[in-house]
C-alpha cells in the first residue's frame, strides 16, 4: 500500500513521516505541494513543519496549494488522511475538520515528550490501539491550542471524535485536553503531537507512535 | 489612490495570548489605563482609482476566504482615502 507524504515549503517532519510509514511496512511516496497530482497513493499524512512560514495563520497559505484540491476531494471519497502538528492545522483550514489551532495559552514554543492518552480506536490511524492506552511521544509546537464553539465540542464528544488527550497538566490551554480528532466517518485525523517522531528509541522517547502507521494498513485490509 | 483596509480581530470568546501578554507588560512600563488588550491584524490593500462595489464585494470574499479564519476571527472591510 502506498502513503503519500506532502512536502510543502517550509515542511519540517517529512523525512520522519515518510520513515515512520516504511517502518510500519507501508510504501512512503513523496508528494509535491505544487503537483496537481496523488501518484495513485492510498493514503495521504501532512506533516509537521512551518508551511509557507507559517505566514497569515499556520496553514492558510497550504490549504490552496495545488495538491490540496486532490486531498480534500479525496479525503471527502473516504481516503485516509492524517495530519501532525503543522497538517493538523492545514486540515483545519481546509474544512476537513472542525475547529482550529491557536496560539498556546503560555506563548511558549513547547518541545517535549508528552503523554496522551488514546480515546478513539475506530479510526483509519488509530486501531492498532487498544482504548484508553497511554503513549509518551514528542509534542513541539507554538500554536497547538485546540478551539472551537461549544456547539462543535459538544459535537465532537458527542461523537466520540475525540480521538487523543493530554494526559495531566494541559500543555497549551486546548479545550477538554484534545490532543487530535477526526471528521465523522474516521478517514480524516488531525493530532497536534508527533507519533513519527516516536518509533524508534534510539531518536525517539519511545516507539508507541508507531500504532498510527500500522493502523492504516488494518484499514485498507478490511 | 485610495486604500481597502481590512481589520481582523480574534473573536471575543477566543482566548488572546498575546493581547493578555501586551495587557500585562503595559503596567511594568508605568501604562496604567487599561482593563483590557486584544490584538489583531490590519491588511491595507491598494486599488487604482475609488474602489467600485463589485472590488468591495470581492475583498469581503477574499476577508472570508483567506485574509480571516471565521472559526475564530472576525473581519471589517473599509475604504480609506
Amino acid at each position: 500500500m502506498r502513503v503519500g507524504v506532502i512536502t510543502f515549503p517550509g515542511t519540517l517532519d517529512d523525512r520522519d513521516a515518510a520513515r515512520a510509514v516504511n517502518v510500519g511496512g507501508a510504501e512512503a511516496v513523496a508528494l509535491w505541494h505544487a503537483d496537481a497530482d496523488l501518484k495513485n497513493v492510498d493514503a495521504v499524512i501532512l506533516p509537521g513543519g512551518f508551511s509557507y512560514g507559517d505566514y497569515l495563520r499556520c496553514g492558510a497559505i497550504s490549504r490552496f496549494a495545488p495538491v490540496m484540491n486532490l486531498v480534500i476531494e479525496a479525503a471527502g471519497k473516504g481516503m485516509p488522511v492524517l495530519g501532525i502538528c503543522n497538517g493538523f492545522q492545514v486540515l483545519c483550514e481546509s474544512h476537513l475538520l472542525p475547529g482550529a489551532l491557536t496560539r498556546n495559552s503560555d506563548l511558549h514554543f513547547l518541545c517535549r515528550d508528552q503523554e496522551i492518552e488514546i480515546t478513539n480506536t475506530t479510526t483509519a490511524w488509530t486501531s492498532s490501539y487498544s482504548a484508553g492506552e497511554k503513549i509518551v511521544i514528542p509534542l513541539k509546537n507554538g500554536e497547538g491550542s485546540f478551539q472551537c464553539d461549544d456547539e462543535t465540542l459538544a459535537q465532537l464528544e458527542g461523537e466520540g471524535r475525540v480521538i487523543a488527550r493530554y494526559v495531566g497538566e494541559n500543555p497549551n490551554g486546548s479545550r477538554n485536553l484534545i490532543a487530535g480528532i477526526s471528521n465523522a466517518r474516521g478517514n480524516v485525523v488531525g493530532l497536534m503531537p508527533h507519533p513519527e517522531h516516536a518509533i524508534d528509541t534510539l531518536t525517539g522517547p519511545s516507539a508507541q507512535g508507531l500504532g498510527f502507521f500500522t493502523s492504516i494498513l488494518n484499514a485498507m485490509v478490511k | 489612490m485610495a486604500k481597502i483596509v481590512v481589520d481582523v480581530m480574534l473573536k471575543p470568546e477566543i482566548l488572546d495570548p498575546q493581547g493578555n501578554a501586551v495587557a500585562s507588560a503595559l503596567p511594568r512600563l508605568g501604562f496604567t489605563f487599561a482593563t483590557s488588550v486584544r490584538q489583531g491584524k490590519r491588511f491595507e490593500i491598494e486599488v487604482e482609482g475609488n474602489p467600485t462595489p463589485a472590488q468591495l464585494a470581492e475583498v469581503e470574499k477574499a476577508a472570508e476566504v483567506l485574509l480571516s479564519n471565521p472559526v475564530i476571527e472576525n473581519y471589517v472591510v473599509r475604504v480609506e482615502q
